[in-house]
């Protein structure tokens, strides 16, 4: 318990990531909330590279870790870019009234 | 000690934002939460001794990417008061995937052992951190094996940046600017007329 | 030579006068010019085909000539080999005469009688169509063309019954005809496959030259042994129950009188109907083995005598009446066969052509006076106005009845001394029933001639008004009709059943030596000799007191047995039983096969039922994409979970 280790970054990466997922299909509210969960998820995963990076003592965890964050920045700026565009034509952005594409 | 003490903090405080940022009514309390997380995120990198990882975290996610998500959260004009709650309807299913998945991580965590020669067979093997900064470290392997990717994360910036611009660009009429080109075509016969005026009267 | 002529004489006329049927006609003149074309020329055909036949006749059966001339190759395919060609033999050449002569006739009497007729060309065309396949069917040389003028027989019978074709009841009857007569060819079919397969050859005198050295062969069928020549034979005989309105497929011959009267005469009286008997003498040789088809054939055909005989005594439709007398006199002619008397029963089958087809054209010239009527009760008292008709009906009947120096005479009596003569339990069988019927014969002949002819007119006098007798072309094959029902017993008693037998049938009919039937009938008792003749007084006399002395009495006697009476009179309610047995559950069975099994369960299991699931889960599968991005991301995350849930539980271990 007290000797913190590997495990336990992994678990509290493994809970972010469910929460993340959570975000995605729990929340009727608005689509922000799904692309604040994506971050959410990019950082569980950013957190359990850089515990193995510490574990095995190699620096490419970290690395890949720059990268990802990286790109998820890149992805959070298009994905709003897209969202305020939906606004604009739309007027809302509540999650159950974008269903556009309804087969 | 004071490490697990620090660890337990910023886990549970990370945790406990994450799940308010999922539940907020306020979106605009949901992106403060995110930041938090962030920032205790930050603080485990710092924990596990990736100080320069933890330092862009929160350059990059706290100050570029959160405040960003401010400024759509701002702009989009959101009345938090009408939103719709419809959460509890997928909350069984959804709340049992969520369940499997975190069992399965977990017991993949718990079963797992690492093999004793792992670490020798590192890719890009850490220094001693008393030898070296980790930015230091991390600085003399980017910029040497992993330039090209380096570069391309360059460039997926770029596009990014390209694309949100476009996205969003909005002519608006209103707005007046000079046409350079239309200022220098301009010909003194057309720019000027004399008109023969009358003492006492106007045109 | 004469025997191509005589075969496709009739042939050629009614491909003609097929042709001017289709010639349209728009006046009067133009349709009474081409009716006269069609009658010439079938007329002529068969005039000229009547004629080769008696000299072909002249030639085979009295000289002694008998051939077989070969047309062409029909069928060549491995074993089976068919060849068109005319076998000409004694038994050919007498039933080309009785063909031929009554065909002739009939087309003569239907100049007149089918005068006022809108499609006389084509009535002309089915006639000598009809003839044409009926002499194909006696001058066959093997099985298959046998079968062939079988079925063509059949088909014209068909189209002559329901020749009137607006009349319901006529089309209700041509397909009753050809429905049961189906039944019998299928037999008949299945008789020749079984003939081919035991004999390898569908030829006749191959058949025949070889039928002796088979006698012991045996089929196996399903797993039981059968005699073969006799399981052949009674499968050929069910074809001749059917072509020969025998009992269990005689049901279409009272309806067939649906057809106009001179295609009664030639059809069901003369030819279509005899040719079962034909086809019996004609394979003679293979049923000569067989003593259990033999005993089949006397049993049937006496039976039917005997059953025919009794319904008749209570029709009231003139032609019926005469139908029914057809029925019981071809039970006459097939228990001869039966008892091994083939001669006896090919003599009986030409006296009976002619008297029987006399008897029909008489028929239809009362019809033609009492204006189409055809009901005997409400005939009588008109022998005086058409005197000729009345003479000639006498004499049919007086044929018809046995009385001696007619035609019947001869022939009915050496059928019944053959029948004793067998000296067997089925032949006493078939004499006594035989005796019996001869005696309700002649009752139901006469009461035919009282009802219609004499008494107390019984029609209205509008009708009595203008009854007359025929015109000459109607008249005239009547007469010649009569002389063969006056001549024709006495002129062939000898040469038919008598010493000069064997010379004159010579190798068309073999009786084999222990079957003494036909030798014995000229030895025996004089008792037997004379019943018929007394039976048959006894019937005329009956019939005298109930239908002119006390005209009263077969009412009385008609409600005093009720029950026997209706049971008469319906036919034995064969009809009844076929409807229930037969004929309604095909419907049902039809209908169940439709609705159910074609439409419910093949259509709904099979197209309908496939397009609609289809339809079904497409819709289904269409409400999987809501438009919501959160139920994709959620599919895709259900995707993740079972994709790790695997992997995890079968690779790590």
């Amino acid at each position: 318990m007290l000797e913190i280790g590997l495990s336990h970054y992994l678990t509290v990466a493994a809970v972010l990531f469910t929460l993340g997922i959570f975000g995605i299909f729990l929340n009727r509210k608005n689509v922000i909330i799904i692309l604040m969960s994506i971050e959410l998820m990019l950082l569980a995963v950013n957190i359990n590279l850089v515990a193995f990076s510490a574990e095995l003592g190699d620096l490419v965890g970290q690395i890949f870790a720059m990268f990802v964050l990286t790109v998820a920045a890149a992805e959070a700026a298009v994905g709003l870019a897209i969202l305020v565009v939906f606004f604009r034509n739309r007027g809302t952005i509540a999650v159950e009234d974008i269903s556009v594409m309804k087969g | 000690m004071i490490e697990a003490l620090a660890f337990y903090m910023f886990a549970c405080t990370a945790v406990a934002a994450a799940v308010l940022v999922i539940s907020a009514k306020n979106p605009v309390h949901s992106v403060l939460f995110l930041i938090l997380t962030f920032f205790n995120a930050a603080g485990l990198f710092v924990l596990l001794g990736a100080e320069f990882l933890a330092m862009i975290l929160v350059v990059v996610y706290v100050g570029a990417v959160a405040v960003l998500f401010m400024f759509v959260v701002m702009m989009l004009d959101i009345n938090f008061v009408e939103l719709r709650q419809g959460f509890l309807q997928y909350l069984p299913i959804g709340g049992l995937i969520g369940i499997v998945l975190l069992v399965e991580l977990l017991v993949l965590v718990g079963g797992w052992t690492i093999t004793a020669d792992a670490a020798r067979s590192a890719v890009a093997k850490a220094p001693a951190p008393e030898v070296t900064s980790n930015t230091h470290a991390l600085g003399e392997i980017i910029y040497t094996q992993y330039i090209y990717l380096f570069q391309a994360a360059g460039l997926v910036l770029l596009v990014a940046m390209i694309g949100a611009i476009v996205l969003t660009h909005r002519h608006r009429d209103s707005v007046k600017k000079q046409n350079i080109g239309d200022q220098l075509a301009r010909r003194a016969e057309e720019a000027v007329e004399l008109q023969k005026v009358d003492i006492g009267k106007g045109i | 030579m004469f025997d191509i002529l005589v075969v496709f004489l009739p042939l050629l006329g009614s491909v003609i006068a097929g042709i001017i049927t289709f010639v349209p006609a728009e006046d009067k003149a133009k349709k009474h010019s081409l009716d006269m074309a069609a009658q010439t020329v079938t007329c002529m055909g068969l005039l000229l085909s009547m004629a080769f036949a008696i000299l072909v006749f002249w030639d085979v059966a009295l000289g002694g000539n008998a051939r077989t001339t070969e047309l062409f190759t029909w069928i060549d395919s491995g074993a089976l080999e068919v060849s068109w060609a005319l076998k000409v033999d004694t038994l050919t050449s007498v039933m080309m005469i009785v063909v031929t002569v009554v065909s002739a006739m009939v087309h003569v009497y239907s100049v007149g009688y089918m005068h006022h007729d809108t499609s006389i060309p084509r009535f002309m065309s089915y006639l000598s169509l009809f003839t044409f396949f009926m002499l194909t069917l006696i001058t066959a040389d093997n099985l298959v063309q046998l079968f062939f003028g079988w079925e063509g027989v059949g088909l014209a019978s068909y189209l002559l019954i329901g020749f009137w074709y607006n009349k319901p009841s006529a089309n209700a009857a041509a397909i009753k005809a050809f429905l049961v007569n189906r039944v019998g060819d299928f037999g008949f079919a299945l008789g020749i496959f079984a003939v081919f397969m035991l004999f390898q050859t569908a030829h006749l005198d191959t058949i025949f030259a070889a039928a002796a050295g088979k006698k012991d062969a045996t089929f196996v069928i399903f797993g039981s042994e059968f005699h073969a020549l006799t399981a052949c034979c009674l499968l050929l005989f069910v074809g001749a129950m059917g072509k020969s309105a025998q009992l269990g497929l005689h049901t279409w011959l009272p309806d067939a009188m649906e057809g106009p009267t001179p295609v009664s005469a030639l059809i069901h009286a003369a030819t279509m109907v005899t040719a079962g008997v034909f086809m019996v003498a004609r394979l003679s040789p293979i049923f000569e083995f067989s003593e259990t088809a033999l005993i089949v054939v006397t049993v049937v055909g006496a039976t039917t005598a005997i059953f025919a005989a009794t319904v008749a005594c209570v029709q009231n439709d003139i032609k019926r009446v005469i139908a029914y007398s057809t029925c019981s006199q071809l039970g006459y002619m097939f228990f001869a066969c039966g008892v091994s008397a083939y001669s006896a029963g090919i003599f009986h089958l030409m006296t009976h052509g002619f008297f029987k087809a006399l008897l029909f054209l008489g028929a239809g010239s009362v019809i033609h006076a009492m204006s189409d009527e055809q009901d005997m009760r409400k005939m009588g008292g008109i022998w005086k106005h058409i005197k000729v008709t009345y003479v000639l009906m006498w004499i049919g009947s007086l044929a018809l009845a046995g009385v001696p120096f007619f035609a019947g005479f001869y022939s009915k009596d050496i059928i019944l001394e053959a029948a004793y003569g067998a000296h067997t339990g089925i032949g006493m069988y078939a004499f006594w029933l035989g005796i019996l019927a001869a005696f309700l014969t002649a009752f139901y002949s006469w009461r035919l001639l009282f009802m219609t002819f004499h008494g107390a007119p019984r029609a209205d006098e509008k009708t009595m008004a203008h009854v007359h007798e025929s015109p000459k072309v109607m008249i005239l094959p009547l007469f010649v009709l009569a002389a063969g029902a006056c001549f024709a017993g006495y002129l062939g008693y000898e040469n038919f059943v008598g010493h000069k037998a064997a010379e004159f049938w010579g190798n068309s009919i073999l009786i084999l030596d222990h079957h003494k039937a036909l030798e014995n009938a000229h030895h025996v008792p004089l008792w037997v000799k004379l019943a018929p003749l007394v039976v048959g007084a006894v019937g005329i006399g009956l019939a005298y007191i109930l239908y002119i002395k006390r005209t009263d009495l077969p009412a009385k006697i008609a409600n005093a047995y009720q029950g026997v009476y209706q049971f008469l009179l319906n036919k034995w309610y064969f009809d009844e039983l076929y409807d229930a047995v037969f004929v309604r559950p095909s419907f049902v069975l039809g209908r169940g096969l439709w609705k159910v099994i074609d439409g419910w369960i093949i259509d709904g299991l099979g197209p309908d039922g496939i397009s609609n699931t289809v339809r079904i889960m497409a819709r289904r599968i269409a409400a999987l994409q809501s438009g919501y991005l959160y139920h994709y991301a959620f599919a895709m995350l259900i995707g993740v979970v079972v994709i790790a849930s695997w992997y995890l539980f079968t690779r790590v271990g």
